[in-house]
């Protein structure tokens, strides 16, 4: 029995079928979200609504020829993809979405899991730039070392502000995070400015507008994805849309009290919650200009980081007055 | 460490064929190189075989944007040569014309300039707003891009009543979102982060490198043909010139937007003001042997028609100066010692219209880099041997 949940944990939820399933999904509602806002209809013709659209486009990239550059590291170039869809995927199984028997244990659950999550969320960002850095292309290298600057502005307040409700939670454990604001729901309010900046970072980590410079179409073609085609530039675009789910699923976690309630409730929990947060990336990506990256990185140390540590004071104090 | 990054001929940023080669210190330009001639099309020489009225509709097609300014400066000039006067309402009409025309150019600029900036709902909402002054403009000539409503000696439709209310609602409504534009445009604080201080080019700069249109005006400069050369019925008008001195893209952004709501300013003095009478005057076949040259403010920028007439039914020479030209060289300006991620936003700045611009090709040998001059013929004797089996086929005689 134990060992058929395990397959199940892996294979179909919150394994591989799930996040393929539930991503897809999430980019159609991004997508159509982002178009509604703009006045326009996004996907209609693939399925009902065209809810099958990103699946019909992620068959179609896979059909289509892969064209390896001849000057690319090719075998860096052709892993990459694939670990970094890997890497996501073994960040998935991180989240608290399944409890089993009531305890409030996930699957791979232990002490310091949210570390290993923000640290596999990292990972697909180097895995970027090493895959713009080993096709060579000018576009790419231009893009590659945008990606890196980006990161050196959002890494440090997005784990600033991620952890703060960790400290006030007193615990590096996601599923006891999760519980402590399930029992204490008000708790959840002192943390809306950690939320707000922790929004900002993930929306600069899966770069989109106003965040989207590393593969800013207008100005360095595909940027970090130029030379990538058919099936790898497939694997690359399910990586961004599961990094997205989990880093919303992890922000649901953290800030928004998890996901309670066995497997069907825990579910529409977990659905609602990224839903929400992702209606919240849409709405950034709809409502601003892409940025350029010096402005970037000035914005994030200039109002991004003073306001985590403003985050990690008001847990202190919160902590040492009240609890 | 220096290199250079070719921007085009083929780039998503560039929605014609141009070449700029920015020579880049990491993400800071040093110098740029434009390169021309992807897109000649010979319509000068082609103007030389076609009579007058045949050729309204070819300079019509030197642009798809502002195809009304070159045909409207034609027909100005060849008016001249021929010695008439088109009646006032006529007059009017044209110019109603050419004012909704700066309108749906200044918003596909503003879309095509949000679109570069990163800031595509912007760009959707322009575009949405105007298909309005599309439909008025289809609603008065009959087609969308192309509106052939020039003739020589007056245009070719009226207007009637139905006409007018329509065009007065329209207008209404476009001035309603033009306002929220403009506010947009110049509080939206990604947006206006991106665009303050990008492409400068100081006032001095803009005179001495002769620049045209909005671009000149964001600089401070106060030209505008309408104004210092009032053409037609421009001298009667009430309508503002606008002017920035940030010298910047977010300069030209405001002095576009602006210029639109001026713009509304006249279509509304034209229709509250249309004269009754004839729409046009039946113009001669022939030209007596003479030249002129014709000035009109097009959307880019100041637009210059030389046109020469030998006492046939067609021109002797006409020689098109399009807007875009004259701004080339104040870009380059403009581009160095700014970022690659501002480009394609700068290179935009100047509403770029190339294919209206090209007026020569070069050949220059891919992998030598040497440039030569054939002549016509010899390209095609070089086109007949290389297809040789093609050419004969096209000239085998009929067998029956």
């Amino acid at each position: 029995m134990a060992a058929l949940k395990t397959v199940l944990y892996l294979l179909v939820y919150p394994g591989l079928i799930f996040l393929f399933v539930y991503s897809t999904f999430a980019e159609w509602f991004d997508r159509k979200v982002y178009a509604r806002l703009q006045n326009r209809m996004g996907p209609t013709h693939t399925g009902r609504f065209g809810l099958l659209q990103p699946i019909a486009d992620f068959v179609k990239l896979l059909s289509k020829e892969d064209v390896v550059p001849d000057r690319a590291d090719k075998t860096l170039f052709s892993v990459l993809p694939v670990v970094g869809l890997a890497v996501v995927i073994t960040a998935g199984l991180l989240l608290p979405v399944w409890y089993f028997e009531g305890s409030a244990t996930a699957m791979v659950s232990f002490s310091g899991d949210i570390i290993i999550l923000l640290y596999l969320l990292s990972l697909p960002t180097l895995i970027l730039f090493l895959a713009a850095w080993s096709s060579t292309n000018l576009f790419s290298t231009i893009g590659g070392t945008r990606v890196l600057t980006m990161l050196f502005g959002y890494e440090v307040p997005l784990f600033m502000s991620v952890l703060s409700p960790a400290i006030l939670a007193n615990s590096w454990r996601l599923s006891e995070i999760a519980l402590f604001y399930q029992h204490r729901p008000l708790l959840i309010l002192p943390n809306l400015l950690g939320f707000v900046v922790a929004l900002i970072c993930v929306q600069a980590k899966l770069e989109r507008t106003p965040f989207d410079i590393p593969h800013a179409e207008t100005e360095i073609v595909g940027g970090t994805f130029t030379e990538y085609s058919g099936k790898k530039l497939g694997f690359f675009r399910l990586m961004t849309d599961i990094e997205m789910v989990v880093s919303s699923g992890l922000l649901a976690t953290v800030f928004l009290g998890g996901f309670p309630g066995g497997l069907w409730l825990g579910l529409l929990q977990f659905v609602g919650k990224t839903l929400f947060i992702i209606f919240l990336l849409s709405a950034m990506r709809a409502m601003t200009s892409r940025i350029r990256v010096d402005q970037v990185v000035h914005f994030a140390w200039r109002w991004l980081a003073p306001l985590a540590v403003l985050q990690l004071l008001i847990v202190i104090l919160i902590k040492g007055l009240l609890l | 460490m220096k290199f250079q990054i070719p921007i085009g001929p083929q780039h998503p940023a560039l929605k014609e064929p141009i070449s700029l080669r920015m020579t880049v210190e990491g993400e800071v330009i040093r110098d740029a190189d434009i390169r021309l001639g992807y897109n000649h099309r010979g319509v000068e020489k082609l103007a030389e075989q076609k009579n007058w009225i045949q050729n309204i509709y070819l300079m019509e097609r030197i642009c798809g944007i502002c195809s009304h300014s070159h045909s409207t400066c034609y027909v100005q000039g060849v008016e001249k040569l021929m010695e008439i006067e088109p009646p006032r309402r006529g007059i009017f009409i044209r110019y109603l014309v050419s004012e909704l025309e700066r309108v749906h150019s200044h918003l596909l600029w503003l879309g095509v300039a949000a679109h570069e900036a990163g800031f595509d709902s912007f760009f959707m909402y322009t575009w949405r707003d105007r298909e309005v002054v599309m439909d008025l403009l289809e609603m008065i000539s009959g087609n969308r891009v192309h509106y052939a409503i020039n003739t020589i000696g007056g245009v070719r439709r009226d207007l009637d009543e139905g006409q007018i209310k329509k065009i007065r609602d329209g207008i209404k409504i476009l001035r309603e979102r033009s306002e929220f534009y403009l506010k947009i445009g110049s509080t939206e604080p990604t947006f206006v982060g991106r665009l303050a201080g990008v492409g400068y080019l100081s006032k001095a700069d803009a005179i001495a490198l002769c620049a045209v249109g909005p671009t000149t005006r964001a600089s401070g400069v106060a030209i505008d043909v309408r104004k210092d050369d009032p053409h037609a019925f421009y001298d009667e008008v009430p309508f503002d010139l606008i002017t920035a001195d940030t010298c910047d893209v977010l300069g030209r952004t405001v002095v576009r937007i602006k210029e639109v709501l001026e713009s509304y300013k006249i279509c509304e003095y034209i229709v509250d003001n249309l004269p009754a009478g004839d729409i046009a005057v039946k113009a001669p076949k022939k030209a007596k042997p003479n030249e002129v040259v014709s000035r009109y403010e097009a959307p880019r920028g100041e637009n210059i028609h030389y046109i020469k007439a030998n006492g046939t039914d067609k021109p002797e020479r006409v020689k098109v100066r399009a807007p875009t030209l004259g701004n080339y060289a104040a870009t380059v300006v403009m581009l160095r010692n700014g970022f690659i991620a501002d480009i394609p936003l700068i290179f935009a700045a100047i509403d770029p219209c190339i294919c209206c611009a090209e007026r020569v090709v070069e050949l220059v040998d891919a992998r030598s880099g040497e440039e030569s001059v054939v002549r016509f013929s010899d390209l095609r004797a070089l086109a007949a041997k290389r297809r040789p089996v093609r050419s004969v086929k096209g000239n085998v005689p009929w067998p029956l």
